[in-house]
């Protein structure tokens, strides 16, 4: 682990661990509206693709370490720079120079992460343990459940808050020359947190009520 | 006008230290905070009382040496303002003011007000110059083309004043606004080219060595600080040190 000792590599690497997820999520938003437009068949033929297509086999691994290795730097990272003001402000005003958002990336990762792990028990056990074919079914039926249905919601909207701040974080972390790009990437990071916050919760709110 | 406020009082590095609160009479709206301080450390001397250690030195907002957490933010209110250059008309007759130390473990309080900053010069002495012979044949410094763009641009990082703002402003304590400032100065001039890889790692070891904490990238740092250091510079760093592993 040496090549990852300074701090300014490990946020390299958070950078591309986030990265890599951004995409992961993508993928899976566009798989996801499948179940709207076109509707059953079209899902189910994704998700067949998914568990057969040879690369996306290889994939799964990777996108689990990627995972793993994205929540233990997360949290590594906030716990040891906690530890850097042991004496805190009796007055502090830190919302006058930064965003929620970005001063909060623990505690809407750790929600995320709490919906991930409900999430792995939902489909992801079932699809590995169990023949099932109807898998439409199975994702749908779930939402009929107005709690499961909530907690869904605001997971989207908590990962779209995290994705607010850390995608256009993740290229400052690169080294992306900032006065040229930085205006790109933070519309660019916006348009990514509405449309995983939103694009998930419709669909979700969707089959809530159909 | 008339305040109260809630100072820091800490005898000595190893006392506890707590919040004391002290009101004062008679602060015209165009003293300096600095000089409203010096107001109440004559009251407090009269009354026979230890007056309240502060740091300063040019008060003219350029040698870096004021510091304060002034009602939770670095500095106080103003944007690009200094302690020495903050006014007393920025604030209400009447008001309640909080001023704090810096906060950081690699800024330990030394007395009052007063915090140990010598980790800023630490990290300097470990890459922030360039190695040049001075034996006669130098080059004129001005015979070296460079473009405008960069050389205002390393102009501008040259301004930081090594205050320590964007440390006590920082939620994890980070020191990388000021430590990219440095390396950004030289990354970006032909002079500094020459010693760029192995400043910006021996730079960012002592940074973390130091217990300075890592950058979130929330930009609290380029907001507070004095000089308006831009986190371009940070985006510099991260870029050197990365082209310096490949070296
Ligand atoms: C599952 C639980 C998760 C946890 C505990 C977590 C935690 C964190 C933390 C603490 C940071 C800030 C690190 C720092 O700057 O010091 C961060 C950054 C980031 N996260 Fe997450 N995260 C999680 C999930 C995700 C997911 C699902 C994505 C993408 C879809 C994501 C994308 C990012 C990105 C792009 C960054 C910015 C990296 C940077 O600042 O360089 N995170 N995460
Ligand atoms: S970067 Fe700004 S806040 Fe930090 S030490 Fe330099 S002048 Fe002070
Ligand atoms: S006393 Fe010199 S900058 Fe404030």
């Amino acid at each position: 682990m040496t090549i990852l000792k300074s701090s300014v590599a490990k946020k390299v690497a958070m950078a591309l661990s986030g990265l890599f997820l951004v995409m992961f999520i993508l993928i899976h938003l566009a798989i996801n509206l499948t179940l709207i437009y076109p509707g059953k068949e079209a899902f189910d033929a994704a998700v067949e693709f998914m568990a057969t297509n040879p690369f996306i086999q290889l994939m799964q691994p990777v996108l689990f370490l990627g995972f793993i290795f994205h929540i233990a730097m997360g949290i590594y990272l906030e716990w040891t720079n906690q530890g850097k003001r042991s004496v805190k402000y009796v007055n502090s005003n830190p919302g006058a120079a930064s965003s929620w958002a970005s001063r909060n990336m623990i505690w809407t990762g750790l929600f995320v992460l709490l919906f991930l792990i409900v999430h792995l028990i939902n489909y992801f056990v079932p699809f590995k343990t169990q023949e099932i074919h109807d898998h439409y079914a199975l994702v749908t039926g779930l939402f009929k459940n107005p709690f499961y249905t909530l907690f869904y919601v605001l997971a989207f909207i908590g990962l779209g808050i995290h994705l607010s701040h850390g995608f256009q974080s993740a290229f400052q972390s690169l080294g992306t020359p900032r006065e040229k790009c930085n205006k790109a990437l933070v519309i660019t990071g916006n348009i990514i947190a509405l449309l995983v916050a939103f694009g998930f919760s419709a669909i979700a709110i969707y089959f809530y009520f159909n | 006008m008339k305040l109260n406020l809630k100072i820091w009082r800490q005898n000595g590095p190893n006392d506890k230290g707590r919040m004391v609160d002290y009101q004062i009479d008679g602060v015209e709206s165009d003293m300096s905070f600095l000089e409203m301080l010096d107001l109440l450390n004559e009251n407090l001397i009269a009354k026979g009382e230890e007056p309240i250690a502060f740091d300063h030195d040019c008060r003219e907002g350029i040698c870096g040496m004021c510091s304060l957490y002034i009602n939770g933010e670095a500095h106080g209110p103003d944007r690009l303002t200094t302690t020495c250059q903050l006014h007393m008309r920025r604030f209400k007759d009447g008001e309640t003011i909080t001023i704090e130390p810096w906060r950081a473990n690699a800024f330990p309080v030394i007395k009052d007000l007063i915090v140990d900053r010598s980790a800023l010069d630490r990290i300097q002495q470990a890459g922030g110059y360039i190695s040049v012979n001075t034996s006669g044949r130098t080059v004129d410094a001005n015979n070296i083309p460079i473009p405008k763009k960069d050389a205002d641009n390393a102009f501008d990082a040259a301004t930081c004043i090594g205050c320590g703002a964007c440390v006590a402003t920082c939620k994890n304590a980070s020191a990388m606004l000021f430590v990219s400032a440095k390396v950004a100065q030289f990354a970006q001039l032909p002079q500094g080219r020459v010693e760029a890889a192995k400043r910006v790692q021996d730079m960012v070891a002592v940074m973390d060595a130091e217990g300075f904490g890592s950058c979130t990238n929330t930009g609290a740092c380029e907001v507070e600080c004095p000089k308006g250091i831009s986190l371009s510079n940070i985006a510099i760093l991260n870029k050197e040190f990365l082209l310096a592993q490949v070296k």
